[in-house]
C-alpha cells in the first residue's frame, strides 16, 4: 500500500485522540467530527443512542444555514452553534472551512466548561488539518482523492456490488 | 468531496438531485427507500412544509455493501424545487459528488427545466464545480403523463452536454433505479 495511507492513518489516530481529550475534560456524552458536506468523519464517546449519519447531515445542514444567516448580518460566519434541551444540549464549532466539531453533553457538565475546552481543542485540530490539507496538496495529483489506492479495479467491482443491490 | 476514510475504511459519496419545483425529486428518493432492503438504509429525513413541499433537503443514506474491504454509502440528498429557495440549493451542492437533474416532461414545465437547469450551471459553479466534469445524468420524468414534450425535443433543450439520460415514471418506479445506477457508477469511477 502506498505510504500515504498510513499517513492518513496517523493523523486519524492523533484526530481521535484529541477528541476523547476532549470528551474526558468536558465530561461530555459524545463528540462528533464531521465534514462540512454533512459526512461524518470519527466520533468519541458513547453514540449507542444516536443515529450518527442524520446527526451529521443535519448538523451541517443547520452550520451551513446559520453560516448564510450570519452573512446576512455582515459577519463572515458564526463560529460557534449552541442548541439547549431540557435533558441534553449540543454545541457546534467551525473548524478551518471544511470541517466542524458536534458536541452532545447533559447536566454533568457546563455550557462555560464545554466552550473553554472546545476552544482549545479546535486550535490543536487547526493545525492538524492544516498539516494534512498541506499534505494531500503536496502529493503527486492535488486533491488526494486521485492517490487513493483503491486500484483499478475497484471501478468494475463497485459496478457489479450496484448491480446487486438493484436487483 | 467524496470522503474516504482509511482507518474505518469507509467510503461516504453525496448524490444531490436537483430540478424545479414538483418535478419529482423527492418521489425518486421515497421510491428507492421504499424498495431498498431495511439493512442497506438509513433514515429518511424530509425536512418539508406541512403541504409536503421540500423546505430545505431530504436525505437519505444508502449502503452499497464493501467493495475492496471498504464500506461503501452513497448519501442521497433532494433540493427544494421552488425558484425563492436558491439559498438553500447551493448549501445542499457543497462536497456533491454526483448530480442527477430530475425534469419534468410536462410540455407547460420546459421554462421551469431550463430555469433550473441554469440554476444548477451556476450553483455548481459557484460551489467550485463544472458541470461538463461532474458525474452528472437526466432524467425525464412524469413519461405517463399527457401533456409531455418529446424525449428528442427536451433533449435538445436540457441536455447540450450529452450527459447520460432516463425517461421515468418516479411514483411508479420506473427509470428510477436506472438513474440512481447510472449516476451512482459514474461517481465510483471517479473514486477508482
Amino acid at each position: 500500500m502506498p505510504e500515504n495511507v498510513n499517513v492518513f492513518e496517523d493523523d486519524f489516530w492523533s484526530i481521535n485522540e484529541k477528541l476523547n481529550e476532549l470528551l474526558k475534560n468536558t465530561n461530555a456524552l459524545s463528540v462528533l467530527l464531521i465534514d462540512k458536506a454533512g459526512q461524518l468523519i470519527t466520533t468519541a464517546g458513547d453514540i449507542s443512542q444516536l443515529d450518527t449519519t442524520s446527526f451529521a447531515s443535519l448538523s451541517a445542514a443547520d452550520f451551513a444555514a446559520t453560516s448564510q444567516l450570519a452573512m446576512l448580518v455582515g459577519e463572515k460566519e458564526f463560529a460557534t452553534l449552541f442548541h439547549q434541551g431540557e435533558k441534553q444540549n449540543i454545541y457546534v464549532a467551525s473548524i478551518e472551512a471544511r470541517v466542524m466539531l458536534a458536541v452532545v453533553f447533559d447536566q454533568r457538565t457546563t455550557l462555560g466548561l464545554v466552550r473553554v475546552r472546545v476552544k482549545q481543542t479546535v486550535a490543536e485540530l487547526i493545525k492538524l488539518f492544516q498539516a494534512i490539507f498541506s499534505k494531500l496538496e503536496g502529493g503527486p495529483e492535488s486533491g488526494g482523492q486521485s492517490q487513493s489506492p483503491l486500484g483499478s479495479d475497484f471501478a468494475s467491482e463497485a459496478e457489479s456490488e450496484l448491480d446487486n443491490l438493484f436487483k | 468531496m467524496s470522503l474516504i476514510n482509511y482507518s474505518s475504511r469507509e467510503i461516504n459519496c453525496k448524490v444531490v438531485y436537483y430540478g424545479c419545483g414538483l418535478c419529482g425529486k423527492t418521489t425518486n428518493i421515497k421510491y428507492i427507500y421504499s424498495k431498498v432492503a431495511p439493512d442497506a438504509k438509513g433514515k429518511l429525513i424530509s425536512l418539508a412544509t406541512e403541504l409536503d413541499r421540500t423546505l430545505f433537503f431530504d436525505f437519505m443514506p444508502l449502503d452499497l455493501g464493501s467493495i475492496k474491504g471498504f464500506k461503501t454509502r452513497f448519501h442521497l440528498y433532494t433540493v427544494p424545487g421552488q425558484v425563492f429557495y436558491n439559498a438553500s440549493r447551493k448549501l445542499i451542492l457543497k462536497g456533491v459528488d454526483g448530480v442527477v437533474f430530475v425534469a419534468d416532461s410536462q410540455v407547460e414545465r420546459l421554462d421551469a427545466n431550463m430555469e433550473s437547469i441554469a440554476n444548477l450551471q451556476e450553483n455548481l459553479a459557484e460551489n467550485g464545480f463544472n458541470i461538463e466534469t461532474i458525474p452528472f445524468v437526466i432524467q425525464y420524468n412524469k413519461r405517463d403523463l399527457p401533456n409531455i414534450a418529446s424525449v428528442d425535443e427536451m433533449r435538445a433543450q436540457l441536455n447540450k452536454w450529452g450527459v447520460p439520460d432516463f425517461e421515468a415514471v418516479a411514483h411508479q418506479g420506473y427509470g428510477v433505479f436506472e438513474t440512481l445506477k447510472e449516476v451512482a457508477k459514474k461517481v465510483l469511477k471517479n473514486l477508482g
